[in-house]
């Protein structure tokens, strides 16, 4: 017996399909083709001359020591604005989820900073950072650190990663509050009966039951890590000092947008491409396979 | 009577439709793309305005469009797009960009002659159209506005120092003792800069009279290099390395993000453009400001020669009718006059483009009244231009100014020496040289 609803006709499920798969066509594989098309090609800024090249862009780049450096600078950046803005919107959400007076002012105000833009996000902390009338800074010289982000490359990697961090809390923090919320209250008191700390607790019980949602998360920041940036870092250092702050997807801002290299800006586009698509997969298998729901 | 809300808006609408597509046939309208914000952006709104009232044949409509480089950038992708406005305004290192893009421009000469405007290069000051020239004399863009590097200083701190404060240290020698006595009276830092490779390297050379590239500082044609690295230049960034050291200078970041140290204090001494001047004045709340011009080496010229300019001309794009060129040819010309550059000039602290300009603000009083307020434009003709202080004109110069800024920061940290840090910029510059050579 037939136990599947069959349309009789083909006509409305692929009206149905329609919106959608011009959306992705027109946002996604439309530019990501003009993206892989331009990579293959030297032009000037106004497109009067152009040249195809096969990949010499990619060659080109990949010649180049300060581009393989700069890979590793982005490997860096993100886990460091990864762990920092998870861990941090880990133990705000915990907290807050304990909070038992006034629980949803505290939720509102840690939900904000989302709706900043990364450029603005990157303005603040310039001028809470800037060595001559930041107030941060300020702080740090009367302990005795002489805080210089324009000219200590390490300082000026934690100023650009404390802006990113701080800019993804807030979307962190909502979805672990929303994870924490999930999790049955009745599991914890048990544990609680059996004479388990908050501490333990927390680590037996409540971290492997968010596994799906971090996972989740560590995808995603990830991904922000690796694409959304470039505001920041253009509002911040600009890739100094000396290229201590260039991570590549600055690079494709800077050298498309404001050098107007558009052949080698569309190569490294598609390098970042490359990896987005490799997270991707790497996302599904595991959340297919490793994380409980 | 009632008649239907809808009746009534639809009747305004069309009215309004009518009565303002008629006015559209009576004018044509002519696009301006700008990128100046701010105080700056209503004064151009001004000029556009006085434009608009001073005839009824064309409408200028000035169009912020963000920073130099989100106009610039806005600007060629309309023009891939064919959108494009009348008029850009470009800053200075986009000028090889914008020369190099022969069927996309409308050089200013042409469109002068075309129009029959009456135009005659000669009324400009020459260190102002030398940069936005072709190797024949013919203007290819029209300058707007254009400033120039000068030194800012702290006149309380050189009191307290017990240094003359009407009296700027004419060279670098002078400079150094003044810092070092500014900092035995309590100041931390001696100098900073804004636009370090513009004010150090660029200026620097024209200054000294020492090229900053070959084939006349790539006037010449786009197979030209960088030769930054030479002996006065290097000799130069090491002294800063050194300086920076014991902060008799003290980097601040790129662009103008080194302006708080002047303002605060912390710095005595402060080198960016003179279209700085009203912000500083502003900025320096609590101590009087003294303006001169830049230091020079004595050592390695005998006199200053000339320094060269920033800021941005306009230019117009190919792709429209007659009519509105004829429209913008027109607007030029009301640009150009003294009254309109005088005004602008003395608002903004940018260099009057014109003689007359400059004669008419002289007589207004305008710099009896404002010290400091000609030093710029004395700095910037105090001799007529050689090839080494004519301007610069290299292909992908944003990017080399990247370059510039990236080696130099890695020599005031310490990682590199002067000469391996220049050697190594005039080497990434050689390549995006290179890289414009083959596309042009």
């Amino acid at each position: 017996m037939q136990k599947r609803v069959l349309f009789g006709h083909k006509a409305l499920p692929i009206l149905l399909l329609v919106p959608q798969l011009a959306i992705t066509l027109v946002f996604f594989i439309w530019p990501a083709g003009q993206a892989l098309f331009t990579s293959l090609f030297v032009e000037d800024a106004f497109g009067l001359s152009r040249e195809f090249v096969w990949f010499e862009n990619f060659t080109e780049l990949f010649a180049d020591a300060r581009y393989r450096a700069s890979f590793v600078r982005t490997i860096l950046f993100s886990a460091a604005t990864t762990l920092l803005s998870m861990g941090v919107s880990l133990l705000f959400a915990t907290m807050a989820n304990r909070v038992l007076r006034g629980g949803l002012f505290y939720k509102t105000f840690l939900i904000w900073p989302y709706a900043v833009a990364p450029a603005i996000a990157g303005l603040l902390w310039f001028f809470l950072f800037n060595p001559s009338i930041g107030s941060a800074a300020y702080v740090l010289k009367s302990l005795g650190y002489d805080w210089n982000h324009t000219l200590s490359g390490g300082d000026a990697m934690i100023l650009v990663i404390i802006a990113s961090a701080w800019k993804q809390v807030s979307y962190n923090f909502l979805f672990f509050l929303a994870g924490l919320q999930f999790i049955p209250r009745s599991l914890v008191e048990a544990a609680a009966i059996d004479g388990a700390g908050p501490i333990r607790r927390f680590w037996t019980i409540v971290f492997p039951l968010l596994s799906p949602t971090t996972f989740f998360l560590l995808v995603v920041n990830v991904v922000f890590a690796f694409f959304e940036t470039f505001g920041i870092v253009h509002a911040t250092t600009q890739g100094g000092p000396a290229g201590a702050t260039e991570i590549l997807v600055y690079k494709v801002f800077n050298d498309g947008f404001i050098g107007l290299d558009l052949g080698s800006s569309a190569a490294q586009s598609v390098i970042l491409m490359g990896i987005v698509a490799v997270l991707t997969v790497i996302q599904f298998r595991y959340i297919e396979r490793k994380v409980e729901y | 009577m009632r008649i239907p809300i809808k009746l009534t808006t639809a009747v305004a609408t069309a009215a309004i439709t009518l009565s303002s597509s008629v006015s559209a046939l009576a004018a044509t309208e002519i696009q301006w793309w700008h990128a100046m914000g701010g105080k700056l952006g209503e004064k151009v709104e001004e000029i556009a305005a006085g434009f608009n009232a001073s005839q009824s044949d064309y409408v200028i409509k000035a169009v912020y469009k963000g920073n130099y480089t989100e106009t610039m950038t806005s600007a060629i992708a309309a023009f891939r797009s064919n959108q494009h406005p009348h008029i850009v305004q470009v800053f200075e290192v986009g000028t090889a960009t914008m020369m190099a893009a022969k069927g996309a421009i409308y050089p200013v000469h042409e469109l002068m002659s075309d129009m029959g405007e009456s135009f005659d290069p000669k009324d400009y000051l020459a260190a102002v159209t030398g940069y936005y020239s072709d190797t024949e004399g013919n203007m290819l863009s029209m300058p707007f506005n254009s400033s120039t590097p000068i030194l800012y200083y702290n006149k309380d701190a050189f009191s307290a120092a017990g240094l003359d404060p009407s009296h700027a240290p004419a060279t670098w020698p002078e400079l150094e003792a003044a810092a070092k006595a500014i900092q035995a009276a309590g100041y931390t830092c001696g100098f900073t800069t804004g636009w370090q490779s513009w004010v150090h390297l660029e200026n620097f050379s024209a200054w000294h009279n020492v090229p900053f590239g070959s084939k006349s500082n790539g006037f010449g044609g786009t197979d030209t290099v960088f030769t930054f690295n030479g002996g006065p230049q290097a000799y130069h960034i090491s002294k800063m390395a050194e300086w920076q050291k014991s902060k008799i200078f003290d980097y601040g970041g790129r662009r103008s993000d080194s302006a708080p140290k002047f303002y605060s204090g912390e710095c005595a001494m402060y080198m960016n453009s003179s279209a700085a001047r009203a912000g500083v004045l502003a900025n320096a709340a609590n101590f009087e400001v003294g303006m001169g011009m830049l230091p020079y080496w004595p050592d390695l010229a005998a006199e200053p020669q000339n320094s060269i300019i920033g800021g941005a001309t306009l230019w117009v794009l190919r792709g429209h009718d007659q009519a509105e060129y004829k429209g913008a040819a027109k607007f030029f010309s009301y640009l150009s006059s003294a009254e309109v550059q005088a005004d602008w000039h003395q608002f903004t602290g940018y260099l009057p483009i014109t003689h007359a300009a400059f004669e008419l603000t002289k007589e207004q009083g305008y710099y009896d009244a404002n010290p400091g307020a000609d030093i710029a434009i004395m700095q910037m003709t105090l001799k007529a231009p050689t090839e080494n202080s004519k301007g610069l004109r290299f292909g992908n110069f944003v990017q080399v100014r990247d370059v510039i800024n990236d080696e130099l920061e890695a020599i005031w940290n310490g990682d590199k020496d002067a000469q391996t840090g220049l050697n190594d910029a005039v080497a990434r510059g050689n390549e995006l040289l290179r890289k414009f050579e083959k596309i042009n």
